[in-house]
């Protein structure tokens, strides 16, 4: 659960007065609180941990960050969640 | 170099081994603080790697694993009380309690569910206000913050059936534990990478200046732990020691201001106990009085329960660094993922779990492939 992986802002927008945004990792999407990362943008890529993106990273390393953690088969236990259903986009 | 030929920055990890070669002439001791560079490790082969008497050892930083099995109780407890909904991360179910876990609670009808997000949780106590929902929140500085802000949360929205069974974990404290200690044999740390993100680097000083202990903050990829490790041989070589920064695309000295505020805002540093190690001074986090409705251990009163670790599981020295997962007599035949008799066997982070899943099965598993 303390991995962090990175992805790509898809969209954004104010929810109870949160910035939440659309994160995409490979084929799931998930919602991602911003709040800590004002800087990113949609389009931008960041590194999010429990649904918080923490910091943000430039694409390259973001796609090669994502390979490595999709290689290690560990994306599919951090996106794990009986509540929010995976979106799997093809 | 088996496990690299899958890497495609081969070429450069091959380069950084030779350099390892050529600076290394004598044995040193590294712990990586984190276990999901512990995983990498494993994986990518990296620990075999590497020149003759550089040895890694694996510390502490699997939250699931550090856990307390009061802790676990105490969300077992609560989990199987009517009324409530139980919430946490997925690997918290099946580490084993003092007589059950998560996962049997769920089996026999407690209501306990996985989320991948603290705001997760919050939104299903307000879909579900007859629901006592208690999120089950652990994890280190990366994670503090997110359970930080669903807490901060609930308090301006006012929400009254929601509450967090808080067991955060500190990095800083526990690496002056492992120091502090007789039996310490590390000489140079290789720092965690996303709790620096969060936290940055400015308490890592103070360790190196208190134990004169080089810490270099890495990343998580291959290539990532390999030039972590070459900056501590040569810190170590040169008989310097420093806080130096690998993971310099995530991590900068100050941090994320923004998330050590929340975190500063609802929890505050306390004594905690850790499984398998014990109890270690200002080395959590729980939250502030001004956040004590929110506190479940409050609210449910488990407060008192206290619980007494199995004996044959040598997570304790596996935690610390003193032993191997493989010297356990019951790897890979008492103990599997599927049946844990600790939790570093259970989390996708524990050493256990790593050894398990890459290549340390023993040799029941080698006889099958």
């Amino acid at each position: 659960m303390c991995l962090a992986i990175p992805g790509k802002i898809v969209s954004s927008k104010m929810e109870n007065g949160i910035r939440i945004g659309r994160v995409q990792f490979g084929g799931i999407a998930r919602e991602t609180c911003l709040d800590f990362v004002p800087e990113a943008a949609v389009g931008d890529y960041v590194i999010v941990h429990v649904g918080f993106a923490i910091s943000r990273v430039d694409r390259e390393e973001a796609e090669r960050s994502y390979q490595v953690l999709e290689a290690m088969g560990l994306l599919q236990g951090e996106l794990d969640s009986d509540l929010e259903n995976s979106q799997r986009d093809k | 170099m088996k496990y690299l030929d899958e890497y495609r920055d081969e070429k450069i990890a091959r380069g950084i081994v030779a350099e390892l070669g050529r600076r290394a002439t004598r044995p040193w001791v590294l712990m990586e603080i984190c276990g999901g560079q512990t995983h990498t490790l494993m994986r990518y082969g990296i620990d075999e790697m590497l020149p003759a008497g550089i040895e890694l050892i694996h510390g502490p930083g699997c939250p699931v694993c550090v856990t307390s099995l009061e802790t676990i109780d105490k969300a077992v407890e609560i989990a199987s009380r009517p009324g409530v909904t139980l919430i946490s991360f997925g690997d918290m179910l099946r580490v084993p309690g003092s007589r059950s876990d998560l996962f049997r609670v769920k089996a026999s009808g407690g209501d306990v569910r996985i989320v991948y997000s603290p705001t997760e949780a919050l939104k299903f106590a307000r879909a579900n206000p007859d629901r006592r929902v208690v999120f089950f929140a652990v994890g280190f500085e990366t994670t503090a913050p997110a359970n930080a802000m669903a807490v901060w949360q609930a308090k301006r929205e006012g929400l009254k059936n929601f509450s967090m069974l808080a067991s955060h974990v500190l990095v800083p404290p526990a690496i002056r534990a492992l120091m502090s200690s007789s039996r310490n044999r590390v000489q140079g740390f290789i720092g965690p990478g996303h709790v620096c993100t969060v936290m940055g680097y400015r308490e890592y000083e103070d360790l190196v200046r208190e134990f004169g202990v080089p810490i270099v903050v890495g990343g998580f990829e291959p290539l990532d732990l390999l030039e972590a490790i070459l900056m501590l041989v040569v810190q170590l070589e040169e008989g310097r020691a420093k806080v130096e920064n690998q993971y310099v695309r995530s991590v900068t000295y100050e941090g994320n201001l923004l998330a050590r505020k929340v975190l500063a805002e609802v929890f505050e540093v306390c004594d905690r106990k850790w499984r398998g190690i014990g109890s270690i001074h200002e080395s959590g986090l729980s939250l502030r009085k001004e956040y004590a409705e929110f506190d479940a251990d409050r609210i449910f009163g488990t407060e008192g329960v206290t619980a007494q670790e199995p004996p044959e599981c040598i997570s304790a020295e596996v935690l610390q660094g003193l032993k191997k997962p493989t010297d356990c007599l019951a790897f890979g035949t008492r103990c599997t993922p599927e049946n844990p008799l600790g939790a570093p066997m259970v989390s996708s982070e524990g050493a256990c779990a790593a050894y398990y899943r890459y290549r340390r099965h023993g040799v029941a598993l080698t006889q099958i492939h």
